[in-house]
């Protein structure tokens, strides 16, 4: 497939192909985005070349996707765009089914704080030298990771518990 | 008072687990209040506020650890709205899971249509005619200031004019009123489709939004009068909760909230969708990042939507209002009880849906009034998206709620809430 | 006629239960547990246009103390559901509750793991209100509901 990219997106292609040319695996575009698929293990790197070297200086968002294949399960996406050249793209890397573990980008951009909390209670991907690492949405006594595609919409009976209905004592 | 374990203090009655990590996260301040060489202003305390307060806008859950009546540091806990709507949406086909997002962003359902609709037009390349696109760009800009006025109200009256609340909401029901008219219900209309809108305007609502259009300038002068000279107004917004231009984009505000903070992002100027590069308006920008700043960005987006509305007033073309493309779109009402294959068409999009190409990936983005709300879509070739990934704008400017509240007086946070404007639908999606 | 007629006039006589049932219908404050979208409906209920201080319901107490009808408008999530039952149990006696909107009376549209399909689950619900979210004439017909309810209790013999 052509690639229609800009100007700032070639330079992001050709400055990560020559300086991290073990880690870039592949560059593509679905619908008009473009979509760069790195290396899951120089992902910090990555990202605070970006940052420095090409002004994506906004994270507005990061985000998790199951992929429910055999190999390669998990996906995490970082959304980054320069407000400089009006340009944004996709940053992806691929994590394994077991014991998925990513390096946290939360002191290159503060922002991805919350998001990759949001990605842990989503879809148990761990992060790790993250600040304030909780689950975000569910209770922590919770079990499991909802949006993972072998749970049930509705939920697992009994896993979450309702108040009692008989008052407290106190 | 001498130092306490925390779990003599507060026992936590649910969620131990939870409530206890939540502590911790203080930085292992053990105890609840912590007198510090008997006087009483050095006192050291951990207070918890919502999830149900009347001024957190929801049902947000705050823990500060508080000196004397400075805040230490801000924990914000989310979560009490969670339903899961991302997990619904792979259950549902685009067009059934449309109504879910008007209860997104319950302040302005129309912008959250219109938002869902773009990005699945853009992913199964749907085109929309040019009317639809204006319709709407009504829609939204009176969602806009239908959202902007609630903040209004309510961030005064947590600055302490509870009046103000009552004359905010007067002009929020003539908003009703008009939504009433365009798509028979009060604020969750479901207007849009994908493909275009459900119904033409009639002509009572094109009367409603000329009266309202005509009207409101007016109103909005009325509420710069009281507010703009008002000197407790001022005294509690001014300097309060700042945010500084670096900070503001590292924490990911987005929104007035960024564009307070000098950074002039708006969707509509970054990556126009609709016909939003047809008609003129300018992005209100201030430098300061306070409260104050926020609440005149907000005041000139409502007179901007004014002007926006104006011009499609004047521009807004003849023609259908959705596509007629029955693969994409519902077939019109007339055409599902009259024909044949106009109901088979109907049948046809209910039951399968919109099929996008499969392993496309897309994301589009809106200027919802909270900031860039834009909806990311995995599609697997099916009617049902594989993940739909929803970049909801309160979720960051809560997390730069946290950043901004740190060095802040106590009775300063009900106004900083109001004025950072979270809606927990959306932020808990 | 009777007691009345040897009181003369100015005195009229009822039964202590009438009378205070009398003051408690038309004063039953509620307490607005606004979760989501409903809450917005219930601003509008106590705005300027459908004013609830027609039947003397506009004191919105956000203290459970002081109020005597939970109004639940919007879903009813997990984690929420241990925060509301706390306050349900902190109002005191006599407390009535309006489950609002199709969310809290039964999960509504949102059947998923988030949230608890119906507030009855943990409370006693006395009025349900359809819709979603319903219209602030629906709620106030479920106020009125309400205020018929405390108008044919046995107040003050059940208070002994």
């Amino acid at each position: 497939m052509d690639l229609e990219l800009s100007d700032t997106l070639k330079n992001v292609v050709d400055g990560l192909s020559d300086q991290f040319s073990d880690s870039f695996i592949e560059v593509y575009q679905s619908t008009g985005d473009t979509f760069i698929r790195v290396e899951a293990d120089a992902v910090v790197d990555i990202c605070r070349y970006l940052k420095s070297t090409h002004h994506f200086i906004y994270l507005t968002d990061l985000f998790g996707t199951d992929r429910f294949t055999s190999e390669e399960r998990f996906e995490v996406v970082y959304h980054l765009i320069s407000l400089r050249d009006r340009e944004r793209f996709f940053l992806k890397v691929l994590l394994p089914e077991e014991d998925p573990q990513l390096e946290s980008v939360s002191d290159i951009w503060k922002s991805a704080s919350w998001m990759e909390r949001e990605v842990y209670d989503m879809f148990g991907v761990h992060f790790n030298n993250h600040p304030d690492f909780r689950r975000i949405f569910m209770p922590e006594d919770y079990d499991y990771h909802p949006m993972r595609k072998e749970f049930p919409l509705l939920g697992i009976p009994g896993s979450i518990e309702l108040p009692s209905t008989t008052p407290d004592t106190e | 008072m001498k130092t306490k374990n925390i779990s003599d203090q507060v026992d936590p009655k649910f969620f131990k687990e939870h409530q206890r990590k939540l502590y911790q996260s203080l930085e292992d301040k053990h105890t609840t209040i912590e007198m510090q060489d008997d006087d009483p202003l050095n006192t050291e305390m951990v207070l918890n506020m919502g999830p149900q307060h009347p001024a957190t806008h929801g049902v947000l859950r705050l823990i500060l650890q508080l000196n004397g009546e400075l805040i230490q540091k801000a924990k914000v806990d989310i979560g009490y709205l969670h339903r899961g709507v991302e997990k619904i949406a792979e259950n549902k086909t685009y067009q059934e899971f449309m109504p879910y997002t008007d209860r997104m962003d319950y302040l302005s359902p129309y912008s959250n249509n219109v938002a869902l609709c773009t990005a699945v037009e853009k992913i199964a390349d749907v085109e929309v005619p040019e009317r639809a696109h204006y319709i709407r760009m009504i829609g939204c800009e009176l969602a806009r200031i239908s959202s902007h006025l609630l903040w209004l109200g309510t961030m005064v009256m947590d600055a302490g004019a509870v009046s103000f609340f009552i004359w905010t909401f007067r002009e929020r029901e003539k908003l009703y009123d008009i939504f009433d008219h365009i798509g028979g219900h009060r604020f969750t209309i479901s207007h849009a489709r994908i493909g275009g809108v459900a119904n033409d305007l009639t002509d009572d609502a094109m009367s409603l939004i000329k009266e309202f259009v005509n009207d409101f300038p007016q109103e909005l002068e009325d509420f710069h009068n009281l507010l703009d000279r008002n000197r407790i107004f001022f005294d509690r917004n001014r300097e309060v909760g700042v945010l500084t231009p670096e900070r503001a984009l590292e924490i990911g505000a987005t929104g007035p909230t960024l564009r307070a903070s000098g950074y002039a992002y708006d969707i509509r100027d970054f990556a126009p969708y609709a016909r939003y590069d047809d008609v003129d308006f300018e992005i209100p920008t201030r430098m300061e990042g306070d409260n104050l700043a926020r609440y005149y960005v907000r005041m000139e987006e409502m007179q901007q939507s004014i002007r926006i509305i104006q011009q499609c007033l004047d521009k807004l073309p003849k023609g259908p209002v959705r596509t007629d493309n029955a693969k994409q779109a519902y077939p019109s009402k007339d055409e599902v009880y009259y024909s044949m294959e106009g109901m088979i068409h109907d049948f046809m999009m209910t039951d399968i849906g919109i099929c996008p190409p499969e392993g496309a990936e897309s994301y589009h983005a809106v200027e919802g009034p909270k900031g860039e709300l834009g909806y990311f879509i995995q599609s697997d070739g099916t009617g049902h998206p594989w993940r739909l990934k929803i970049n909801s704008p309160s979720f960051k400017n809560l997390q730069a709620l946290e950043d901004m509240l740190d060095g802040e007086m106590v009775a300063d946070t009900v106004v900083i809430i109001g004025g950072v404007d979270p809606v927990m639908g959306e932020a808990d999606k | 006629m009777g007691i009345e007629s040897s009181l003369g006039d100015g005195y009229f006589t009822t039964k202590v239960d009438a009378l205070t049932n009398w003051a408690r219908s038309n004063a039953a404050w509620p307490m607005p547990m606004g979760l989501a979208c409903c809450a917005i409906e219930m601003m509008a209920f106590a705005g300027p246009k459908y004013d609830a201080a027609r039947f003397g319901s506009e004191v919105m107490r956000f203290s459970p103390r002081q109020s005597d009808v939970m109004i639940v408008a919007g879903w009813v999530n997990y984690k929420m559901a241990h925060a509301i039952r706390r306050i349900w149990d902190q109002m005191p006696d006599p407390k009535w509750c309006i489950a609002m909107g199709a969310c809290a009376s039964t999960g509504g549209m949102h059947r998923c793991y988030g949230v608890v399909q119906g507030c009855d689950n943990f409370l006693p619900v006395d009025a349900y209100v359809s819709g979603c979210p319903p219209r602030p004439d629906a709620l106030l017909h479920a106020l009125m509901k309400i205020q018929d309810k405390i108008r044919t209790e046995h107040s003050v013999m059940l208070d002994t």
